[in-house]
């Protein structure tokens, strides 16, 4: 009895039982697992070596950075196209403001994150308290960020400033991973700052979603929005809160993306929102809201890095193949989604009536 | 209520007309005419000019407007079943087009690059693109449909995949028409002075106000965009609406590929109708047409379509670069939507009531 009544209500989750959250998420991190194993087996050359695996870190740090802000928002039922924008526009600030107006690194940093705060006050207004849907105000903020980021300067190019090439080339060398090359001397391995500043970051919205009050917030808003406002939540300030947040992601990311490739390009991060809805959607996220995991969405990155390096290791070079085998991917992942999603709802409901029919033999 | 959500309060005494959502579209369209009557009158000059075969055609800013909107329009029908039908957009148009676009190419070239004859005829070419678009509409629309999936995630994969697949058809060739009647259904058949394409537009028009009107089509679209579960009550199956609405789509995808295809006679794959997504939703929300589904107004996002090109067309001729363009048009974006938002219009009555009050108040005092 006390087993019921502890479970009681209407959630019905049996003991040992996995939310959907963790269940998705479990599948993401196997399926990488696996995959990963499965590279090393029949392709040893390039994943055996320890650098090759943080290389993917280096490469798609950035992506994490927007992807976990992503995550968050549709965690709380909406959604932000403008992030590819912005990190884009931040680059391209940040370039022209270190080179032509000789700024310091420091200032750039406040730039970026400057231009992340206003694009998320600005947007996280419209859409909380004016109640104008997320995909058309983000979309105006991606249209406006790609305008500006042409306005700001019209051609790509590398950035020279002493200080931020320090910075770039700044590299954080892991003990004990290094490998021998073989003229026989020892190459360290390493990753690169942006990769730190990404996994302190994935980590704060980690905890703050697991066990502080915001962050229980944010799913109750998503899960359901009526009767998280009967319960006493503010469901505004919670909407608003996550588009601040994912838009000050987008800043950070924006300036983690530009320490990783050194210029500013109107073309930069092309397409990067929609890998970053690709990514969180894979770590188990649901647009829908109510669902999600940041250390899955974490997972959904290094797999779609995973599966492109693969693909191009196989030795399917033509530039097709990468977008096919991604689509391929995010397909099955989503019919797995829902597939799984739908069967639990079945045999929740099926348990929900043998349950009834079995009280009252065992109140007897 | 999502479908009251772009109209103003009941209690307001406007005539009716003006609580019509169709008011939105030609609201900005009458804000972006006078602006360019005041700024530039020969905006809206028309004059005869020609061809470099000679034929006589229309030019002018507004045959400009009417011709390369009409791709716009042509899609926002599809999409406004879409968006009526499931409560989402479909972002992988732009690349189906570019699919679309490429099996066209691929039929009517073979594997030549710059074939001297044509190995089938135009119409033969079209059905083909017509049928795999169709078919790709299908894939989009059974994701949505059975396996529940929302539509701007499931059409996510398309959006992915759709341009290396566009490559992968040509094997990354880009064949080049020759014949010049091909090139007709993109700017003037010789003899009628408008352009082609808003013709076809027109018929497209045509062909979907008569499904409409004379088919349960559109009330069956509203039911299930407005409640899917009383909507299977009432003996609908909303699953086959749903898909029935993406295969339309696909249709009107295979029309605007071919006449981007038409335009050039030849395609790129990374460029063709690249962002004519984002154009598409935009149109079906400008028509004031809720997005997250329900009762739609086909009229209006047609007008909506054509406001875009509008504005654009407007921004190109005071000198915005093509790559600035964006900017410019998300704040007028911006600003047409918070001129539309429930909150700021309820706002803004109650300011006006205040007004009248105040005004009644002093008047009686």
């Amino acid at each position: 009895m006390s087993g019921l009544n502890r479970r009681g209500g209407g959630i019905l989750k049996a003991p040992g039982k996995m939310t959907d959250t963790n269940l998705l998420t479990t599948i993401t991190i196997a399926v990488f697992f696996v995959m990963y194993i499965c590279a090393i087996i029949f392709l040893r050359e390039g994943f055996l070596k320890p650098q090759a695996f943080f290389n993917i870190l280096n490469a798609n740090a950035a992506l994490m950075i927007l992807s976990c802000g992503m995550s968050l928002v549709m965690i709380t039922g909406g959604i932000d196209i403008s992030v590819g924008g912005v990190t884009a526009l931040v680059a391209m600030s940040c370039a022209v403001f270190l080179d032509e107006k000789g700024g310091s690194v420091g200032m750039s940093i406040l730039i970026a994150l400057g231009i992340g705060l206003a694009f998320g006050i600005i947007q996280g207004y419209l859409v909380a308290y004016l109640e104008i849907q997320p995909f058309i105000v983000t979309l105006a903020g991606m249209f406006f960020a790609r305008g500006m980021t042409t306005i700001v300067h019209t051609n790509p190019f590398n950035v020279e400033n002493k200080d931020f090439v320090a910075l770039k080339d700044t590299r954080v060398i892991i003990p004990f991973l290094g490998t021998t090359n073989r003229k026989g001397i020892y190459v360290p391995a390493y990753i690169e700052i942006g990769v730190l500043v990404a996994l302190i970051l994935a980590a704060a919205l980690f905890f703050m979603l697991k066990w502080t009050k915001t962050g229980r917030n944010f799913y109750a808003v998503g899960g359901n929005r009526q009767s998280a406002l009967m319960l006493g939540v503010n469901v505004k300030r919670t909407v608003f809160l996550s588009h601040v947040i994912c838009s000050l992601l987008a800043g950070i990311g924006g300036f983690v993306y530009f320490m990783h490739v050194g210029s500013g390009s109107p073309q930069h991060a092309s397409g990067a929102e929609m890998n970053a809805i690709a990514s969180s959607i894979i770590g188990g996220t649901m647009l829908t809201g109510g669902v999600g995991n940041i250390i899955g969405t974490v997972f959904g990155v290094l797999s779609l890095a995973l599966i492109q390096n693969i693909v191009s290791s196989v030795g399917l070079d033509d530039a097709w193949w990468t977008g096919i085998t991604v689509a391929a991917m995010l397909c099955i992942f989503l019919v797995v989604q829902s597939v799984i999603i739908a069967r639990r709802k079945k045999a929740d409901i099926s348990a929900a009536d043998e349950k009834k029919e079995k009280k009252p033999v065992s109140a007897q | 209520m999502p479908s009251n959500a772009l109209k103003p309060p009941k209690n307001s005494k406007m005539p009716g007309i003006f609580r019509h959502q169709i008011m939105i579209p030609i609201a900005a369209l009458v804000l972006l005419a006078l602006f360019n009557l005041i700024a530039d009158p020969s905006f809206f000059k028309i004059t005869m000019g020609q061809t470099s075969n000679g034929d006589p055609v229309l030019t002018g800013q507004l045959i400009t407007i009417i011709d390369y909107g009409s791709e716009v329009a042509i899609l926002a029908l599809g999409m406004t079943l879409v968006t009526a039908s499931s409560g989402g957009q479909d972002i992988s148009v732009g690349a189906a087009c570019a699919i679309a676009g490429s099996v066209l190419l691929r039929v009517l070239c073979g594997t030549e690059t710059s074939p001297e004859k044509l190995h089938a005829p135009i119409i033969v070419g079209f059905l083909v693109s017509m049928l795999v678009a169709m078919i790709f509409g299908a894939f989009n629309g059974a994701l949505v449909a059975f396996f529940k999936i929302q539509p701007m995630v499931a059409t996510l994969i398309l959006f992915t995949a759709g341009r290396s697949i566009a490559a992968w058809v040509n094997h990354n060739q880009l064949p080049n028409v020759n014949e010049p009647s091909f090139g007709y259904f993109g700017s003037y058949i010789p003899g009628i002075p408008i352009p082609t394409p808003f013709c076809i537009a027109l018929l497209c028009f045509l062909v979907t106000f008569l499904i409409l009107k004379f088919t349960t089509l559109g009330l069956y679209v509203q039911s299930v965009g407005i409640n899917e579960k009383t909507s299977r009550l009432n003996g609908l199956n909303p699953e086959m609406i749903k898909l029935m609405t993406y295969v339309f789509l696909g249709i009107c995808v295979a029309v605007t590929g071919f006449i981007k295809v038409s335009r050039l006679s030849t395609i790129n794959y990374s460029v063709v109708a690249k962002d004519i997504e984002m154009d598409a939703i935009l149109a079906v929300a400008l028509g004031g047409n809720a997005l997250s589904g329900g009762k739609f107004s086909m009229s209006s996002s047609i007008l909506g379509a054509y406001v875009i090109q509008f504005l654009t067309t407007t921004l190109y001729k005071f000198d915005v670069k093509s790559d600035a363009l964006p900017a410019y048009k998300a704040v007028v974006v911006i600003i047409l939507v918070i001129m539309s938002a429930p909150a700021v219009r309820e706002k803004l009555s109650q300011l006006g009531k205040k007004l009248r009050a105040e005004k009644h108040t002093a008047e009686s005092a």
